[in-house]
């Protein structure tokens, strides 16, 4: 995507540079051929063209949109990771980036990732807003206090390169950088088998869902005091209060942390919110977890759960 | 009419430190909130030259990382809340709408006194900021930074800001009012000069913007001092809720700041080219247009916020519609100048310094406005680069060749020609010298308000703080000059430019109550026309 952004970068400097040059070069011999030679001299007698008004209304306006479009198709790709994209998630707080692989090897402030390969990072932030930027990249995105938000990229070359806070986060917010190691897929492999794992981002989530107790009311046959869980990503969730939602990240984010946000449809707000008691790390691997629950026979099922289908 | 130059006009009588700070003479008011705006000016540049320093070298050694925030901070909400917000429209702007209008003062000439009062009072609560130790969230007061993390003087500098606000409504009221009733017989709409459009336009957006940043401020101080959870997820709230309001104003006040400056323009290209502006309706007409959709666009500072990307693009588009105006203000007065008799005074090398600036801040709003590219751009040194363009390069480019324009006018005093012309030199190269190698360092990726950053941005950091310094040099040179011209400048004639226009018939500096007799108008604006026999076209 580099490639792209800096090819619609060019095309924009080049429409921007010919406008600038023009108009430049027209003030300046303007001001040349016309200058006053004779102290009582007045300008022409000239009041406007429409003809001319309409031309540079119209020529602005059709290259703008130009921008606008070419722009909006950029940003739609970068804003939409492809399905099959490696999962990382970090988390930003004053002053340092925290990452998990999703094989469970944790870092701060560096960032390793396979080549060739694209990567969606899950972002959120424990304390005030931030920004994960790599500028080589050309990707950056929010990291909101209250949210989960995401970008991807693809790593082309090998290398290593600046991952920087872009949102001003308090006195140390120039030292909120860290970096970002490509590797060839190899290498990762033999860096992340030399890393220490402490459980995938998934089998943590297990652990969590069952210490949080969550596992007590939200049981797989819909018997307990709250919903069943099963295949609830990305599915639709009717609300007590009318009305629907999708049960995305951040959904399921507001649910565990304020849970009496959006009830679900025939149950009761019973639930405890867990604002202040779990750490947005914690929340990311519940959310994992949550994400890898599925309905227990959908005739064969050809992808396997990944994380023990939460039996 | 036969008193000398200096006798009888509102500097003269009457006399005396009183009768200064309770005047309702709408141009005694333009001199005192030029005073004290040229005071902020000071800090504020006091406070970018800490900060440019500072980024001398790439490890943060001359200020502690504390005090570069609230370096850069403090720079910030003074420039922006007490000088580009008033610079024009409460200096040339109270002086000489009511000229312009053909009428003895503003329809409310205690509530102009007023609006300056509320100013010094917020500028006073910024100087307490200060010296209580600063503010450190950035002049956008980001929540929840500002509201839960920072442990400066948030509450005071945000309550500054909001009493700063009341006296920018109060002028913009102001001039709605003088323009709607106080016309002189004859002066119809559209043989308005363009200054007043431009500052029309303006002030609609001061009405209607100002009172919306003032709330959100209010509601920071609030969840700050009470715990109300209004823009933090704790309790509640959401963050961005206050990008959404904070931008609806904040994004409109950079038409504030540069609407004013393209009336000043308008003037300026007529008159020193003895022409009739090109496409008058046009570029009055595009003064509305910026100033409405103006309204329309502060979701573009959210791209990356977590914002709907669905909402991102409207945004864009509207962002791109802006474009269209500014082109056409840009073309007419090009056109303006062609066939002209173009004046090579000073005055005409602001003018050309402003187009240049313009249009490399404008033009470069695009990049901006396209979302694809503002992913990489936002939030580095691009921004930083693009928006001093607009707000210094064009704003304060045309108040000053507004104040080189109208000082004889004013003062009833001369500056130095040839040192007018060496100060535009000066402050044009040393703006892009200071400017331009942010926009490539921040494609680059340099963020903004880094008080250390990586080693190999260091050499395009030199030159910038190398550029500043000659941009510091322009500034000071025309300050001395202007205060020098006061004592000893040679006495200005009525209408040194041979312009058209009310303000240029009566004395220089104006009688107290501008006009001898109650002016009559006959005639469009710009109606430059041969005083000898002279063929033209």
């Amino acid at each position: 995507m580099a490639m792209e952004v800096d090819l619609l970068y060019l095309f924009i400097v080049s429409v921007c540079a010919f406008f600038a040059i023009l108009v430049t070069a027209l003030v300046v011999f303007f001001t040349i051929k016309y200058r006053r030679r004779n102290p009582d001299d007045v300008g022409a007698d000239i009041h406007g063209s429409l003809i001319l008004e309409l031309t540079w209304t119209f020529i602005p306006f059709v290259l703008a949109m130009a921008m606008f479009a070419w722009g909006a198709d950029v940003f739609f790709r970068l804003a939409r990771p492809p399905a099959d994209a490696m999962e990382i998630y970090v988390v930003g707080k004053q002053w340092m980036w925290k990452v998990q692989h999703p094989a469970g090897v944790k870092e701060i402030n560096e960032l390793h990732v396979p080549v060739g390969r694209d990567v969606r990072i899950h972002l959120g932030s424990e304390d005030v807003i931030h920004d994960f930027s790599i500028p080589a990249f050309r990707v950056k995105m929010d990291a909101v206090p209250g949210k989960i938000t995401t970008l991807w990229f693809r790593a082309t070359k090998p290398g290593t390169y600046h991952l920087l806070c872009l949102e001003y986060c308090g006195t140390k917010h120039s030292g909120m950088i860290g970096q970002v190691i490509a590797m060839e897929p190899q290498d990762y492999e033999a860096w992340l088998a030399g890393g220490r794992s402490t459980g995938t981002a998934v089998e943590n989530g297990e652990r969590l869902f069952t210490s949080f107790q969550c596992i007590t009311c939200h049981k797989d046959d819909s018997t307990g005091r709250g919903p069943s869980l099963l295949g609830v990503y990305g599915s639709t969730v009717e609300l007590t209060s009318g009305g629907t939602v999708i049960a995305d990240d951040n959904y399921l984010r507001e649910s565990i942390m304020n849970s009496q946000a959006k009830v679900v449809k025939g149950y009761q707000g019973i639930m405890p919110a867990f604002q202040g008691q779990i750490s947005e790390e914690n929340l990311m691997q519940l959310i994992a977890y949550i994400k890898t629950l599925k309905p227990a026979a959908p005739a064969g099922g050809s992808d396997s759960p990944a994380g023990g289908g939460g039996q | 009419m036969t008193a000398p130059a200096g006798r009888h006009s509102y500097l003269d009588e009457p006399h005396g430190v009183a009768a200064w700070l309770l005047t309702r003479d709408h141009k005694r008011i333009a001199m005192l909130y030029l005073i004290s705006i040229t005071v902020f000016f000071a800090l504020g540049g006091f406070f970018a030259t800490l900060v440019r320093l500072e980024l001398l070298t790439p490890q943060g050694d001359l200020l502690t990382p504390d005090l570069y925030n609230k370096a850069f901070t403090l720079h910030g909400i003074i420039m922006i809340f007490f000088f580009l917000v008033p610079a024009v429209p409460a200096t040339l702007g109270n002086f000489f709408i009511p000229i312009m209008c053909g009428t003895k003062d503003l329809a409310f000439p205690r509530i102009n006194l007023l609006s300056w009062y509320l100013y010094i009072i917020g500028g006073l609560m910024a100087l307490a900021v200060v010296a209580m130790g600063g503010v450190d969230t950035g002049w956008t007061f980001y929540t929840p930074y500002s509201t839960h993390a920072s442990a400066t003087m948030v509450t005071l500098a945000a309550m500054a800001a909001f009493v700063a606000g009341f006296s920018s409504i109060l002028t913009g009221f102001n001039f709605i009012v003088t323009v709607h009733r106080m016309r002189a017989p004859g002066l119809t709409w559209f043989r308005l000069p363009l200054f007043v459009w431009a500052h029309y336009a303006t002030s609609l957006v001061m009405i209607l913007g100002t009172p919306v940043v003032a709330i959100t401020l209010v509601l920071v101080a609030a969840e700050r001092t009470l715990g109300l959870g209004i823009f933090d997820p704790k309790l509640g709230g959401d963050p961005v809720l206050f990008q959404h309001l904070f931008w609806f104003y904040s994004h409109p006040a950079v038409y504030i700041m540069i609407l004013p400056g393209m009336g000043v323009i308008s003037e300026m290209v007529a008159a020193m080219s003895r022409k009739q502006v090109f496409g008058y309706s046009f570029v009055a007409f595009s003064s509305l247009a910026i100033a409405i959709l103006g309204f329309l666009v502060w979701g573009h500072h959210l791209f990356m916020s977590s914002q709907s990307i669905y909402a991102g693009l409207v945004f864009s588009i509207i962002t791109m519609l802006v474009a269209v105006p500014s082109a056409v203000k840009t073309f007419n007065w090009t056109a303006t100048m062609y066939k002209g008799s173009i004046s090579w005074e000073s005055p005409t090398y602001w003018i050309i310094g402003f187009m240049g600036l313009f249009l490399i801040g404008g033009l470069t709003g695009l990049f901006l406005a396209t979302m694809g590219l503002d992913v990489h751009l936002t939030d580095t040194y691009f921004v930083v680069a693009h928006f001093h363009y607009i707000m210094v390069g064009g704003n304060v480019m045309a108040f000053l060749g507004g104040l080189h324009f109208y000082w004889p006018k004013m003062t009833g005093r001369k500056y130095p020609e040839t040192l007018g012309k060496v100060s535009a030199v000066l402050v044009f190269v040393g703006f892009n010298l200071t400017f331009f190698p942010q926009f490539v360092l921040g494609y680059m990726g340099m963020p903004r308000r880094y008080h250390a950053y990586p080693a190999e941005w260091q050499v395009l950091n030199v030159l910038s703080t190398g550029g500043a310094g000659i941009l510091g040099i322009g500034y000071t040179l025309l300050f001395g000059y202007f205060v020098w011209s006061l004592f000893k400048g040679e006495v200005a004639e009525r209408n040194p430019w041979g312009a058209t226009g009310l303000e240029w018939q009566i004395p220089s500096p104006p009688p107290t109550f501008n006009f001898e007799q109650d002016p009559v108008v006959t005639e469009p604006a710009y109606n430059y026309k041969p005083r000898r026999e002279v063929t033209v076209g």
